[in-house]
């Protein structure tokens, strides 16, 4: 049982990295670039769902829909001061903007907020303070932080599938990634389409933060920056511009991470989890659901 | 008029593609741009569209100055480009291609749209669920002008439509633009094949090195002895 009891946590780790991994996923596809303060913008999203919920009392509805707010601004707010003046630059000197960003924001957490850790509030308890049930005799012990975390990556994945598919701004998002002259001559406004696809991507780091900081509950300003990276070697796994490879990159990487944990070693659980990434990458180098991408003359 | 170029300039770095074109298509024309690879045609186009810009000059659609106007406002304002090498995209559906060519447009005429998009071009019905990746050049070429009709042009503009078909191909494309036109749609055509543009233009301009050497009816420059020596091959 206790394989079994490995496999939710690393699906429920892997959702969490599957909610990140959109947003990197998402802003590659459409601006093509690495936007590297991404993990950042999660642990900001924590922080503000931290102060809403024990220095303001709010329910954590509340707290988590200002976390989103305030993300998704920030993030449509990094792209138009940091990145939209670059939109001609070379990818390079977008890529170290990325990386000043990051290093900005974990600075002015930091700042703000002081180094020491913060012990985020767990949510997720029934009424009687129990933090998860257990099936099979108590063999099988499911919490429910794991539950709901699973449960927001799978509605997540569907609304965003029914967005990008099925609605006219999502249709017009595929269209950007694609060609973003020919989208411009549809009448489609691209600068418009970028923020809003920075916005999204913010607005799911939100709620990845408070995920993620419900099960791993110590808050710093450095917290973002781990899952960060691994969430976008997920979305390189999965094959990055791949909305369906995010999922998957995303699952087996956290299952791959607490199996390492589990059965080889704690410390080499990261080596573990790159290893795989490289030899994937070694026999597929689009990633596992990325397409080869034809250059068209 | 519908619409006036005057004077424009467009540098690509620092090459000056365009060196001072000016012209005018008035409304319910054919107009045709010919002239040789690298004259600047595409430049010119891409200019019109907002996709380039022009360091001085001006040019007015409809009456009001686009010069400086982003190209999504000027599809809105009712002009359409059909770019250089179709650029469908490639991994959305004919249909949604062709929703794409109503973006700017109330959700309640997209039916009416495809409806008539349909009519014009069957082929691209029988393949609407299809990937436009998997589509023939020519029923490309055919989605592409079917995608800018979705946005309800005044004034389409059309770069190298024939380029890269089938000689029945380029007849079929030819007859197409002419029905639009009957249907009341201004025409400006660029092309490379001066020989059918000419045949179909009311008047045309002949670019060399980013300048308008020529200019008349369409009959009249198919007839000159410049033209046919250069462009005709006569």
């Amino acid at each position: 049982m206790s394989f079994l009891n490995f496999l939710i946590s690393g699906i429920s780790l892997g959702s969490i990295y599957a909610i990140i991994a959109l947003g990197y996923t998402m802003v590659y596809g459409i601006a093509k670039m690495l936007n590297f303060a991404h993990g950042d913008v999660i642990m900001v999203g924590a922080y503000m769902c931290f102060f809403a919920c024990t220095k303001f009392d709010l329910p954590p509805v509340v707290g988590v829909i200002l976390a989103m707010i305030v993300c998704t601004v920030l993030g449509m707010t990094i792209e138009k001061l940091a990145y939209k003046p670059l939109r001609a630059a070379t990818s390079l000197a977008v890529l170290i903007t990325a990386i000043g960003v990051s290093y900005f924001l974990q600075n002015a957490a930091l700042l703000l907020w002081g180094s020491s850790p913060v012990v985020f509030p767990n949510f997720f308890k029934s009424v009687s303070g129990e933090t998860g049930f257990a099936l099979f005799g108590g063999e099988l012990r499911v919490s429910y932080v794991a539950l709901v975390t699973i449960v927001v990556c799978v509605i997540i994945m569907a609304a965003l599938s029914i967005f990008i598919g099925k609605t006219k701004m999502g249709k017009a998002m595929r269209a950007c990634s694609e060609d973003k002259d020919a989208a411009r001559l549809m009448g489609i406004n691209v600068d418009a389409t970028i923020s809003m696809t920075f916005a999204i991507g913010s607005g799911l780091a939100a709620v990845a933060g408070v995920l993620l900081c419900s099960a791993y509950p110590t808050l710093v300003p450095t917290t973002g920056s781990m899952p960060g990276i691994k969430a976008f070697t997920a979305a390189v796994f999965g094959g990055i511009g791949s909305i369906p490879g995010a999922l998957l990159g995303g699952l087996l990487l956290g299952v791959i991470e607490i199996m390492a944990k589990a059965y080889i070693s704690t410390q080499m659980s990261d080596a573990a989890v790159f290893a795989v990434l490289i030899i994937v990458l070694l026999v597929k180098p689009s990633g596992l659901l990325g397409k080869q991408v034809r250059e068209k003359v | 008029m519908l619409l006036e170029v005057r004077d424009i300039q467009v540098y690509y770095g620092a090459i000056h593609a365009i060196k001072g074109v000016s012209f005018e298509v008035n409304e319910g024309e054919i107009v045709t741009l010919i002239g040789a690879n690298g004259a600047g045609k595409t430049t010119t186009l891409d200019t019109i569209a907002g996709l380039l810009r022009s360091r001085g000059g001006d040019i007015v659609f409809h009456g009001e100055s686009i010069a400086h106007k982003a190209p999504h406002l000027i599809v809105k304002d009712g002009l359409a480009l059909v770019p250089e090498g179709r650029r469908v995209f490639t991994q959305m559906t004919v249909e949604e291609n062709l929703e794409m060519g109503a973006f700017t447009r109330a959700n309640a005429t997209v039916e009416p749209g495809l409806e008539k998009v349909y009519e014009l071009f069957p082929r691209l019905k029988e393949r609407r669920r299809q990937v436009a990746g998997t589509l023939s050049g020519g029923e490309q070429q055919m989605l592409a002008m079917g995608r800018a009709l979705m946005s309800a042009p005044k004034l389409m503009m059309l770069d190298e439509p024939s380029m890269g078909l089938a000689p029945i191909l380029v007849e079929q494309v030819f007859e197409i633009i002419q029905s639009l036109h009957k249907a009341g749609t201004t025409i400006l055509l660029v092309e490379q094949n001066a020989q059918m543009a000419l045949s179909i233009a009311d008047r045309a301009y002949v670019l060399e090195n980013g300048k308008v050497s020529l200019s008349g009816t369409g009959r009249e420059l198919a007839q000159s002895e410049q033209v046919q020596k250069a462009y005709l091959g006569g």
